[in-house]
């Protein structure tokens, strides 16, 4: 279609009024109608206004507030590069760093998994997909600060439901949320409990794949697994690859649970620095410590984090993810 | 700006404009079908089990396995329920029959602390945030989805990219915005910023509006209608379902915050949300923390602030499955 962008433009031109550009390609030469162009910046107004005070203001400020000290009570005092440098020698920086890294290695990859399974074998049921589909989406309607509430209690180390049903099968459990070395699993836990999200996606994903697919691979005599890593895989890799990054962005944001669990002022903690995770100590710097400078240098950090990792997974997953419709072009 | 507002160089597979986004719009129509009723699904989605059909005994290993997780993932909430009706020294007995039997919990629970007000206070921060993130989201939308404008391409790159930008980047400068008009220690950040759209839901709204007939547009043109008109009297008439899932996900998404009650909220107790206050109580009654152990009010809350959220689930679930699986389009 690029190879005659003349006849395009006089298409164009000839029609009364150009298609609508689903495709989001500028259509250069063509002209815009001064009136249609005022009436769609006044739908657009809330979105722009919003932009600006919302969301491009704050990245400029929280920016400028990086290379200061504030405190919300004096003027803001500019350090130049001190904030950036004190983050990479603070200690609890590098506790909160590790910790989130800990928890969304183990995370994703696990949430992933487990709920591709719940989703395959909902796939296959002919009827009472929908009853289940209901049972492993209610935990995601639960609030996030009652997750953390309900499962303090199972996961009581002493009394707590899921370590007396570890007894029952002679394991000894352990002590959850006050042993350093059992924090992260038990955030882990927590989430896992919530991935009916994922699973709603997968499964709708899993029923767009054509069953020709699945019909030719028996045709040639492909083994359950070979469809599986070879069509199953494949077609839903776009939903996959989504998930991966929505859950990374998510986990490197880990806050709620933390927060209730071990983050409240004064609340006392056997946990000691392993449930520090990196937002919770930054907003402890904020909103306990008031030091915003400080807080937003370490925000800026976060940023450029989740950017890379963001960016590594986009090109790892070019190479694998496989998008219908991609050989049109 | 820097990378996440515009993202061009770095555009994330979903942020594609070309074939993916226009398959989204298509496919968000067929679903509330296609998703609702696995039943009759459209030829050639079937699973790949076809071979099973007809034969529902082959289907009983996964009515098993299925079972179980259905099993481990409803425990808690009957764990809780149950515990919400027994008494304080029996609140970790583990049974699922509370012996003794108390409702003493429930009558108890809203003298203890303002629960009635928290969950007011949540119910209509949750109606103002909803209601003003739709209708802004909408209108945003349909001006990206009617519309052929300079800048489009552009302005469009910019909500996809701020889809990217986490929150924890602005804050602090938002939070020191209401400060400076005065606003802070109110509820009105809480739901206030939702006056100006919100990406998600911007992109999600737009989908659905590009998939609708242009024709319907052009033909009430013909006959006078405003752009305002096109809006309000056929995209909006015709996009209830995208409406409904906008609506009650920033409804969920308003009860279950805690962040901004926490920022904006202080310790002004009557200003609470149901999160807000529930973590409060679980901070004075729990001994950890120097409380006096009384769990049985922590558990009665904890189901009470749960409770809306599943009931509006129950009812709403088309819509949130609709919703949700749209986003497995996204790729």
């Amino acid at each position: 279609m690029a190879s005659s962008p003349a006849t395009a433009r006089s298409q164009k031109g000839s029609a009364r009024r150009p298609p609508p550009g689903r495709s989001g390609r500028s259509s250069k030469g063509s002209k815009y109608d001064a009136r249609e162009t005022r009436a769609a910046y006044a739908f657009l107004s809330p979105w722009i206004i919003g932009l600006l005070i919302f969301i491009l203001g704050p990245m400029i400020w929280s920016l400028v507030l990086s290379f200061t000290n504030y405190n919300l009570v004096d003027k803001p005092k500019n350090v130049g590069f001190r904030n950036y440098e004190r983050m990479f020698d603070d200690p609890r920086v590098h506790t909160a760093l590790m910790n989130t890294f800990i928890y969304a290695v183990m995370f994703v990859p696990l949430a992933i998994g487990f709920a591709l399974f719940l989703a395959m074998l909902l796939n296959r049921l002919t009827s009472g997909a929908g009853f289940f589909r209901t049972t492993y989406y209610l935990p995601v309607m639960t609030p996030a600060v009652a997750v953390a509430v309900l499962f303090s209690l199972l996961l009581n180390g002493n009394y707590g439901l899921i370590n007396k049903a570890l007894a029952l099968l002679g394991i000894q459990g352990p002590q959850w949320l006050t042993d350093p070395a059992w924090i992260k699993p038990s955030i882990v836990l927590m989430s896992l409990w919530g991935i009916g999200g994922a699973v709603v996606i997968f499964l709708a994903a899993l029923k767009n794949v054509p069953t020709v697919l699945y019909e030719a691979a028996a045709i040639d005599g492909a083994s359950g697994w070979q469809r599986f890593r070879r069509i199953t895989v494949p077609m839903i890799s776009p939903a996959i690859f989504f998930q991966v990054i929505v859950l990374t962005i998510a986990s490197m944001q880990m806050f709620d649970k933390v927060y209730v669990l071990f983050g409240n002022p004064g609340q006392k903690t056997y946990a000691g620095n392993a449930s520090l995770f990196y937002a919770l100590y930054l907003f402890q710097q904020a909103f306990q410590s008031l030091k915003f400078g400080y807080a937003s240098a370490l925000a800026w950090l976060l940023f450029a984090i989740i950017m890379v990792i963001t960016l590594i997974q986009v090109k790892v997953g070019n190479r694998f993810v496989y998008y219908e419709g991609e050989e049109r072009k | 700006m820097t990378g996440p507002g515009t993202a061009p160089a770095t555009e994330p597979p979903y942020v594609r404009t070309g074939s993916a986004a226009t398959d989204a719009s298509t496919s968000m129509t067929s679903l509330a079908t296609a998703d609702l009723a696995p039943a009759d699904r459209p030829t050639g989605a079937a699973p790949p089990s076809t071979v099973n059909r007809g034969r529902p005994w082959m289907q009983i290993p996964y009515w098993i396995v299925l079972l179980f997780w259905a099993a481990v993932f409803m425990y808690p909430f009957l764990w809780l329920l149950s515990a919400s009706f027994k008494t304080r020294a029996n609140v970790f007995d583990n049974k699922v029959i509370p012996d003794p039997f108390t409702t003493a919990n429930y009558g108890e629970v809203w003298h203890v602390a303002p629960l009635l007000r928290w969950l007011a206070n949540s119910g209509y921060i949750g109606l103002f945030a909803a209601t003003t993130v739709t209708f802004s989201s909408a209108l945003v939308a349909f001006g990206f989805a009617y519309f052929r404008f300079p800048g489009r391409n552009v302005l469009f790159g910019t909500v996809l990219g701020s889809m990217m930008l986490p929150g924890l980047v602005t804050m602090i400068p938002v939070f020191l915005i209401w400060k400076n008009v005065g606003l802070n220690d109110t509820q009105v950040p809480l739901w206030a910023g939702n006056l100006f759209g919100s990406a998600f839901y911007i992109f999600l709204l737009r989908q659905f509006f590009l998939a609708l007939p242009r024709e319907l547009f052009e033909a009430a043109r013909v006959d006078g209608c405003s752009y305002l008109g096109l809006f309000w009297r056929i995209a909006v008439p015709l996009s209830k379902p995208a409406l409904i899932i906008v609506f009650i996900f920033e409804f969920q998404a308003s009860w279950d915050d805690l962040l901004k009650p926490l920022i904006y909220l202080g310790n002004k107790t009557e200003l609470y949300t149901v999160p807000l206050g529930l973590n409060s109580l679980y901070v004075k009654f729990n001994p950890i923390a120097g409380g006096e152990g009384d769990f049985q009010y922590i558990v009665t809350a904890a189901l009470l602030a749960t409770l809306p959220m599943i009931l509006i689930f129950l009812f709403g679930q088309r819509y949130f499955v609709e919703g949700i699986a749209t986003q497995a389009r996204k790729g």
